[in-house]
């Protein structure tokens, strides 16, 4: 009797022990080889899946990038290296096939371009610099100016375009006619 | 003068944009046009046992067609073939992933226009010719160098204007 | 019966285009009162006419009328309500109705809001937004007509392109074409500037709101294009410099230039050529951008169905507008440029910096674009220009202007003291500089890029508490409410600065420290990612409205113990037949957790894909400020000066030196 007790306290002493969360096993990478499969990635990244709008063979799921995929994980598991992978796919589907342009004399003004823009764009505004330094240093108000400038400041009426009257004597208020 | 450089770029622009109109942007040309036909020795189809390999025509003028049962429009290039073309030159068939088997029945079933047709079945002979749609057509002349790729389906205009010269130079 | 008066209406506004297009800036060539005052009613008439024809068409797609082609071809009966309102918009002509019924919106808006503006301007600018709307209008009715009807009817329509079926569609293209369009304004502004010859600082001041508000709407577009393929495209990228997304760069670019000597023009009365040009180099962008997406030039995955006679069309107008421009542009720009000298190192020399960066980062994208279309069209053979080409030009042209955003409102117009400068934000400088090289130790070894975007985003951060500070200076203890009152424009500037800084931080931690994990998941097994436990129950099929699912059950603990459910589907949409990936993302403040699945191995396991993406929503955060910021200095009440009559009569007034010094 007492080792019956002792049995459904040991029982429910095990019920009451937090189970592990998981049964569960950890799941396994989606490749039979991480290391081979990861050094693919980085390429296909930079590849060109040559029959889809614009994707690259590491996102394209078309059943052409899939093959080529594993076209080249066969180089890879062949030895070849990064760049004898990459120029065989060239040899085949051309400069196309790769997202970072090669650098070559018909991609010079490509990649010379924006270096270029810049060097332009440096100049001009040196040039506007040097002019606009080099114009009088703040040219003499003239009073009637400086009126101008006094009326539109205490003005109420404040319309874009608006010319304060130019009189030759002392300041008058303007009439209520003018805008 | 200055003020007339935006105008000429914007000149030039247009020019660019109007060529690009007539463009397609997914037409890629071929490298491998003057290189050796990649080798390769597949199962012919419907011949159990037998392979074909681009070295046995060697010193024959020949093309090789990429096509595949689940393309309809390579099925009306074979009537192309069989009618307009006949025997003016050889074709070879690459049929391309042809999961589901159907390529021999097909092919008896409606006349074949190729001399042999072997199974890529993976697809990798396919790519090592840089193969991106169906039907592709390679014109290979007699030292087993591609001197021509034809994307898309070869109509009679097509065969009048881009294979017909070209044969016809090689042939002889 | 509804779309034959749809296509009617958008035919009457067409005639009204034409008028409003030709008589108000024959009355402003001629200052003939009554025919430039046509201009505003006729903008008004426009706008009513579109929106009805709008309606029509969205009528159509509602009521699931197949008989209409676009419908047809855009529409399912399975498909819900909201979704068959955007598909009004989903297609090459509906997307074009939209574009001209928002360009009717902003002439409208022109028309109504310019009370203060003399009426030759006036005038002239409807003239212009109507000459542009004649091109759009009758693109629609002559080459991309959206009610053209159909028969046989069909019985059902080929359903809405399931990537359009999300949140996304709803809002970005509207908001970009807010943006898009909006630019018109700018541009009619320029042209109507350089038509009467009056090239002023006035003519800054009245576009400026304008153009900033543009802006505004082009940054959300752009913002929300993004968002938009992160969610759907399935691989959590959020740019992929393809050339439609470029297409929306470029505008936004030359319409941030534009912004900026905008301000220096209103100012200072200085770059005033320079402004007209990058204005109506802005519009152009933007109509450059609507070629490119419409007719096939590019390869994109966003392109609408190619069709070189309507890309012809589309060109052509394309080159009448600009090229029209550019001639006018030499015939009638200035020789004579006004504005006063200002020195080497001053405010507006560093607005001169920022264009000269943000131009040169224009004409990068631009040029990788374009140029594999230059080679092939040159018989040159295919090349492609990838994210790997954009990212090493862009970085290093944008770098410069978000360090010049530290300096540049800090410093003064005509005459800014270096030194001063310099002694003043040492501290600021040194902190960044400090904790952006010491952060990236601190999680995973040095990192030149991190260290480079954090230091960005603190310094731009310092120096807009910097801004405030300058500003709040003298008023001691009444700070706070000083604070509150100061102009919207420069609470805008400073919101928008800081926006900046947030989405560098996103950019910045997002490119650097994501991590993904691809993997085989038989049910019930769990994978762990950047202290997160993943756990996978198996995916059962689900119905949706209109397609056929398999919808993953993920149970997410997060490092702290908190859990959630996420619900990642592999979608089969029934009238199109496509499989769509729909990711689930659970959205957090410093990181998003996302999911997306892969393919059945049998017996009920999948490859997953789980991601964890630190402060990737900053980005967008950074992104909705930046609009903020805009919309905020669009509102400065400077703008909206109203013309009140004068009671009494003028008091003496007397100029003194003390009273110019108040003045900034």
């Amino acid at each position: 009797m007492r080792s019956g007790i002792r049995i459904a306290a040991a029982l429910l002493w095990l019920l009451a022990l937090p189970l592990p969360l998981s049964a569960s096993q950890p799941a396994l990478p989606n490749a039979d080889d991480p290391v081979l499969e990861a050094r693919l990635n980085a390429l296909a990244v930079d590849l060109r899946c040559v029959v889809c709008q614009n994707e690259s063979l590491a996102e394209s799921r078309a059943s052409l990038a899939l093959d080529l995929r594993e076209e080249i994980r066969e180089m890879m598991r062949d030895g070849l290296t990064d760049e004898e992978v990459v120029e065989s796919l060239v040899a085949r589907y051309g400069d196309f096939v790769l997202y970072r342009p090669p650098v070559k004399p018909l991609t010079y003004a490509l990649w010379g371009g924006p270096f270029v823009f810049l060097l332009i764009g440096i100049g001009v505004a040196a040039a506007t610099l040097h002019r606009r330094r080099s114009m009088p240093e703040s040219e003499s108000i003239s009073p009637e100016a400086l009126r101008q400038a006094a009326w539109l400041l205490q003005s109420n009426d404040v319309s874009p375009g608006a010319q304060a009257p130019e009189t030759p004597g002392g300041p008058r208020p303007p009439s209520s006619q003018e805008r | 003068m200055r003020r007339w450089i935006p105008l000429f770029v914007v000149a030039a622009l247009g020019v660019f944009l109007y060529l690009g109109l007539y463009l397609n942007p997914k037409e890629v040309p071929s490298p491998l046009v003057g290189q050796p036909a990649p080798d390769f020795s597949l199962p012919v189809v419907g011949r159990p046992g037998e392979t074909f390999s681009p070295t046995d025509v060697r010193g024959e003028v020949w093309l090789l067609n990429i096509w595949a049962p689940w393309c309809s429009i390579c099925l009306k290039e074979h009537r192309v073939f069989r009618e307009l073309i006949g025997d003016e030159v050889p074709i070879y068939g690459l049929t391309w992933k042809d999961l589901d088997r159907e390529a021999a029945p097909m092919l008896a079933r409606n006349g074949s226009p190729y001399v042999k047709a072997v199974d890529d079945i993976d697809g990798r002979v396919a790519i090592r010719y840089g193969v991106t749609v169906t039907p592709e057509t390679f014109v290979i002349d007699r030292h087993g160098v591609i001197r021509m790729k034809h994307v898309g389906p070869i109509t009679p205009r097509v065969w009048d204007e881009r294979f017909r010269p070209l044969l016809r130079e090689l042939q002889t | 019966m509804i779309p034959e008066l749809g296509q009617f209406l958008v035919m009457l506004a067409l005639v009204i285009a034409l008028v409003q297009g030709t008589v108000p800036l024959l009355g402003a060539q001629r200052r003939d009162e009554r025919l430039m005052a046509l201009g505003r009613p006729l903008a008004q008439a426009q706008f009513g006419l579109l929106l009805l024809a709008f309606c029509a068409l969205a009528w159509s797609f509602l009521t699931h009328d197949f008989s209409v082609k676009n419908v047809a071809q855009n529409s399912f009966s399975q498909l819900p309500a909201i979704y068959r309102f955007t598909a009004t918009w989903g297609s090459h002509e509906g997307s074009l109705l939209l574009w001209t019924l928002i360009l009717a919106g902003w002439t409208a808006a022109v028309a109504v809001f310019s009370r203060q503006l003399p009426p030759e301007m006036v005038a002239r600018v409807l003239g212009v937004l109507g000459l542009v709307s004649v091109g759009f209008i009758a693109l629609l009715v002559f080459t991309s007509n959206p009610f053209e009807r159909l028969f046989p009817i069909p019985a059902d329509g080929r359903d809405l392109n399931p990537l359009l079926q999300d949140a996304g569609m709803i809002s970005h293209p509207p908001l970009l074409y807010m943006g898009y369009v909006g630019f018109s304004v700018a541009f009619a502004f320029a042209i109507a500037a350089l038509l009467s010859g009056r090239l002023d600082a006035a003519w800054a001041r009245w576009s400026r709101p304008w153009t900033t508000a543009a802006w505004t709407f082009l940054t959300l577009g752009v913002a929300l294009g993004s968002w938009w393929a992160y969610r759907e495209l399935g691989w959590g990228g959020w740019w992929f410099w393809d050339p439609t997304e470029n297409a929306s760069l470029m505008p936004w670019l030359a319409g941030t230039a534009l912004i900026h000597a905008l301000a220096a023009t209103e100012k200072r009365g200085v770059f005033t050529n320079w402004s007209v040009l990058l204005a109506i180099a802005t519009f152009s962008l933007s109509l450059l951008g609507t070629f490119l997406v419409r007719s096939g030039v590019l390869s994109s995955v966003h392109a609408f169905a190619i069709d070189p006679t309507r890309g012809l069309f589309i060109l052509a107008f394309l080159g009448l507008v600009v090229g029209g421009s550019m001639v006018l542009y030499a015939l009638r720009a200035p020789r004579m440029v006004g504005g006063a000298s200002f020195g080497w190192f001053s405010r507006e020399s560093l607005l001169l910096a920022n264009n000269v960066f943000l131009v040169a980062a224009l004409g990068a994208v631009l040029l990788g674009t374009l140029y594999p279309l230059f080679l092939d069209a040159l018989g040159l053979g295919k090349i492609s220009v990838g994210p790997q080409y954009f990212n090493a030009v862009f970085v290093p042209l944008v770098a410069p202007v978000l360090f010049l955003v530290g300096i540049g409102p800090l410093a003064r117009w005509k005459n800014a003291s270096l030194p001063d400068l310099m002694w003043r934000l040492k501290a600021a400088f040194g902190v960044s500089l400090l904790t952006a090289a010491l952060l990236p130790l601190t999680l995973e070894g040095m990192n030149l890029q991190v260290t480079l975007g954090l230091f960005l985003a603190l310094w731009i951060l310092f120096t807009v508490i910097k801004g405030f500070a300058q500003r709040l200076q003298h008023a001691g203890s009444d700070r706070w409410r000083k604070l509150l009152r100061l102009p919207r424009a420069f609470w805008g500037m400073q919101i928008a600065h800081a926006g900046l800084a947030v989405l560098v931080v996103g950019v910045t931690m997002v490119s650097n420290y994501e991590v993904e994990r691809d993997v085989r998941m038989p049910i019930g097994s769990h994978v762990e990612l950047a202290g997160y436990r993943f756990v996978f129950h198996g995916v059962e099929e689900v119905r949706g409205p209109n397609y056929l699912a398999g919808r993953a059950t993920m149970d997410v603990t997060s490092p702290r113990g908190r859990t959630f459910t996420l619900y990642p589907e592999k979608r089969n949409y029934d009238a199109s037949g496509m499989i769509m990936t729909q990711a689930a993302v659970n959205y957090g403040l410093f990181r998003d957790v996302y999911i997306s699945l892969g393919d059945p191995l049998g017996d009920g396991a999948w490859t997953v894909r789980v991601y964890h993406k630190p402060f990737v929503g900053w980005l967008w955060a950074g992104a909705l400020l930046l609009s903020i910021g805009g919309g905020l200095a669009a509102a400065d009440r400077r703008y909206r000066m109203v013309l009140r009559r004068r009671r009494e009569p003028e008091p003496e007034a007397v100029f003194t030196p003390a009273a110019a010094r108040e003045v900034r």
